[in-house]
C-alpha cells in the first residue's frame, strides 16, 4: 500500500496536538499512516509510542535547530524531506494555521495540488476524494486533484473514527532549515484553560451576542454552559465588544460547529453568524425581538429578556435532574 | 516604502451565496460583488503606516474578471495610490495554485516592501494564497496576525494560533496575511472618491507577465459533484410570559437533551 503522510503538529509543550488522531485514522482509511513530526534536538521521548497509539505505522522524526523559533519552517522542511524519501500518495495536514502555511508552501515547492478543508476522505480508482462542506453547509462539494500529489487539509474536528494501536517503524533524520525567509517566533502567549469543553466537536455549545450588554453580564451565558456541560461560544459582535476572547467566535469567519444542541442568547442570527451553526443538530434560540432572523434556524425559539428566561431555565434544568 | 495590498472581490456575505449545481463553482451573478472585508482591513494597515510616514505608497493588486474594477476603484478612493489589475480570459476558474503563480508573476513584475493580504478570502476560506505567494518569492511569511506593527526594515505582530496566540517577525521584504481583529476600514471621503478617478488603475495581461496563457489554464484542482442541502425550517416559537424558562427545559428533557 502506498503511504500517506500526516503532519503531527506538536503544542507549544511540545505535546501532539489533538488532531494527531484523526488525521492518522483518515490516513489509514487511504494507505499505509507515516506520522511526520518536526522535532527539536532536545528530544522527543515517548512520541514514537503515542503516535503508533494512533495508528501510525511508520514515525519519521525530522529534528531541526529552528524548532520554536522559526515560524513554520522546520515543519515545512520536515514534511518536503518525507515526501522526497517515501514517495506518497497523499500528504494530509490539520486545516489549522500552521496546517494550512505548511500544506501551502509545500504545494508551490513541490508542484503539487492542493485540497483545502476536506471534511472527509476517500479512495476511489486510485484517486484522493475529499468531501467539503460550504457555505456553513448549504452545499457539500465533492473534488480531487488530477495528476499531481494531493496535499490535503482536513477539518478539525471533522473525523469521527480512530485507528487501531500499532507498533510503528522509527525513521530519524535531521535537516537544516534556511532562516533568511522564515518568520522569527519572539514569544509564545498559551490561551487561557477555561476547563470547559473546546468549541471545535463539543455537543452542547451555548453562545453569547451583543444583547448580553456586557462582559460582567456574559457570565450569565457561561453559567448555562456550565450546567449544560457545553463550551461557550459567541458572535463577533460579543468578540469585537471584549466579552469573550476570538477563539469562542462561531461563524463565517470564526470556528464552524455542529453540535447535538446549539443555544443562541441574545444573537440576531446574522447571515455570517447562522454560517457557523445552522448543521447544529438543535437549536434553541432566546431573543426579545420576535422579527431576528435566528428564530428562522431554530427549532424552539423564546422571544424574552436573557436576564429572566436564562436564570428560570437553570433553576428548571437542575429542578428536573433531582 | 512600497506596501502592496491584495484584493479579493467575493460575493457579499450579507447575501445567500449560491454554487452553482453543475460545476460547483461559484454562481457569480447570484449575489453583489464587493471587495471582502478582511481585504479593506488589509488596506487599513497599509493606509495607517502611510498616514504617519509621508512617502509610502500602497498598490492595490487584483486577479479577477472585468468587475473587479469596481473593487480597485474603491481601493483607491480609500487612499491607494495605484491599482494593478491582472486580467485574462485563460484565467477564469483559478484554482488557488494558478492565483498564487499569477499573484506572485504580478509581484516579481514589480518592486516593493510588503505585501499585505487578509488571512482567508469569505468564499474560498482556503487562507494559503499569502504563503504560497511567499514560497513562489522565496520571502518570508507572516499569516494570520490580529495586529501589526511595520518599521522601516521589518514587520511584526501577534499571530493567531490554535492554542494561544506567537509574537513574530521578519525583516523586509515579507508577505504578511491580517485577520479580521486588525483596525476597521476607513469610509471613502468625497475627495477620495475625485481623486480616484485621476489615480492610475493598470490592466495586466497575461503574455505581459511572461505567462504562457495556455500553462496558465491548467489547474489540478477538480470539482467531481455538488449538492444543496435542504434549507432549515423555523420550529416553535413562544413569547415569553413568565414561563418560558420552564417550557425551554422540559423542551430539552423531551429531546433528551439535558
Ligand atoms: C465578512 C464578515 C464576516 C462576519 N463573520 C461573522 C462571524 O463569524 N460570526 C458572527 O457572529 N458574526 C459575523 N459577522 C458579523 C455579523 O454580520 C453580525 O454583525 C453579528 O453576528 C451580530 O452579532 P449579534 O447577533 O451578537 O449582535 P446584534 O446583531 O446586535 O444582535 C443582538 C441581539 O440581541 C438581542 N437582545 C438584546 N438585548 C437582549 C436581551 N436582554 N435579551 C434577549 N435578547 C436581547 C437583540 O434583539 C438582537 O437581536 C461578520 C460580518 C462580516 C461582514
Amino acid at each position: 500500500m502506498s503511504n500517506i503522510l500526516v503532519l503531527i503538529e506538536l503544542s507549544n509543550t511540545g505535546e501532539t496536538r489533538n488532531t494527531a488522531p484523526e488525521l492518522l485514522a483518515v490516513a489509514r482509511r487511504l494507505g499505509t499512516p507515516v506520522a511526520v513530526v518536526a522535532t527539536s534536538p532536545v528530544g522527543s521521548a515517548g512520541l514514537a509510542a503515542k503516535l503508533g497509539s494512533y495508528g501510525a505505522a511508520q514515525v519519521y522524526l525530522v529534528e531541526s535547530a529552528g524548532v520554536g523559533t522559526l515560524l513554520v519552517a522546520p515543519q515545512l522542511e520536515a514534511l518536503a524531506a518525507a515526501v522526497e524519501a517515501l514517495d506518497p500518495a497523499a500528504v494530509l495536514v490539520a486545516n489549522s494555521v500552521e496546517g494550512r502555511d505548511v500544506a501551502a508552501r509545500l504545494s508551490v515547492r513541490t508542484g503539487a495540488g492542493l485540497i483545502i478543508d476536506a471534511v472527509d476522505l476517500r479512495s476511489e480508482g486510485g484517486r484522493v476524494l475529499a468531501t467539503h462542506s460550504v457555505f456553513g453547509g448549504a452545499y457539500t462539494v465533492e473534488s480531487t486533484v488530477v495528476g499531481v500529489l494531493p496535499i490535503v487539509t482536513v477539518r478539525q474536528g471533522a473525523i469521527q473514527d480512530r485507528a487501531e494501536a500499532v507498533t510503528p517503524s522509527v525513521t530519524e533524520t535531521s535537516v537544516s532549515v534556511q532562516a533568511a525567509n522564515a518568520a522569527v517566533i519572539d514569544a509564545v502567549i498559551p490561551a487561557v484553560a477555561s476547563g470547559r469543553p473546546a468549541l471545535r466537536g463539543a455537543a452542547t455549545v451555548v453562545s453569547g451576542g451583543r444583547g448580553l450588554g456586557s462582559k460582567a453580564d456574559f457570565i450569565l451565558v457561561e453559567q448555562l454552559a456550565d450546567v449544560l456541560g457545553a463550551a461557550v461560544g459567541a458572535s463577533r459582535a460579543a468578540v469585537d465588544a471584549g466579552f469573550v476572547p476570538q477563539s469562542s467566535q462561531v461563524g463565517q469567519t470564526g470556528t464552524t460547529v455542529s453540535p447535538q444542541l446549539y443555544v443562541a442568547l441574545g444573537i440576531s442570527g446574522a447571515i455570517q453568524h447562522r454560517a457557523g451553526m445552522q448543521t447544529a443538530k438543535t437549536i434553541v434560540a432566546i431573543n426579545k425581538d420576535a422579527d431576528a432572523p435566528i428564530f428562522d434556524v431554530a427549532d424552539f425559539g423564546v422571544v424574552g429578556d436573557v436576564f429572566t428566561v436564562v436564570p428560570q431555565l437553570i433553576e428548571a434544568i437542575q429542578a428536573l435532574r433531582q | 516604502m512600497k506596501i502592496i495590498v491584495l484584493v479579493k472581490q467575493v460575493p457579499d456575505t450579507e447575501e445567500e451565496r449560491k454554487l452553482d449545481l453543475g460545476s460547483g463553482v461559484l454562481d457569480r451573478g447570484a449575489s453583489e460583488r464587493i471587495i471582502d472585508e478582511v481585504n479593506e482591513r488589509a488596506l487599513e494597515v497599509a493606509l495607517l503606516y502611510k498616514d504617519s510616514n509621508k512617502g509610502t505608497e500602497v498598490v492595490a493588486l487584483s486577479m479577477g474578471p472585468e468587475s473587479v474594477i469596481q473593487s480597485l476603484r474603491k481601493a483607491l478612493s480609500m487612499g491607494a495610490d495605484s491599482a494593478m489589475h491582472v486580467r485574462d480570459n485563460a484565467l477564469a476558474g483559478s484554482d488557488v495554485s494558478r492565483t498564487a503563480a499569477v499573484l506572485a508573476a504580478a509581484l516579481r513584475n514589480t518592486r516593493f516592501d510588503l505585501v499585505v493580504a487578509g488571512n482567508e478570502s469569505t468564499d474560498g476560506r482556503g487562507g494559503v494564497v499569502p504563503a504560497m505567494i511567499a514560497e513562489h518569492l522565496g520571502l518570508p511569511h507572516l499569516t494570520y496576525l490580529n495586529s501589526t506593527e511595520i518599521s522601516d526594515t521589518g514587520v511584526s505582530g501577534v499571530r493567531a494560533g490554535e492554542d494561544g496566540t506567537l509574537s513574530v517577525h521578519a525583516a523586509l521584504p515579507a508577505v504578511i496575511s491580517v485577520t479580521e481583529r486588525v483596525a476597521e476600514a476607513r469610509f471613502p471621503n468625497f475627495k477620495g472618491i475625485m481623486t480616484a478617478k485621476k489615480k492610475l488603475l493598470e490592466v495586466i495581461s497575461l503574455s505581459q507577465l511572461g505567462f504562457d496563457p495556455a500553462l496558465a489554464r491548467m489547474s489540478s484542482s477538480v470539482v467531481v459533484s455538488t449538492s444543496e442541502r435542504p434549507a432549515r425550517t423555523a420550529g416553535k416559537t413562544i413569547v415569553d410570559e413568565g414561563t418560558a424558562g420552564v417550557e425551554l427545559a422540559e423542551y430539552l428533557a423531551a429531546g433528551h437533551l439535558i
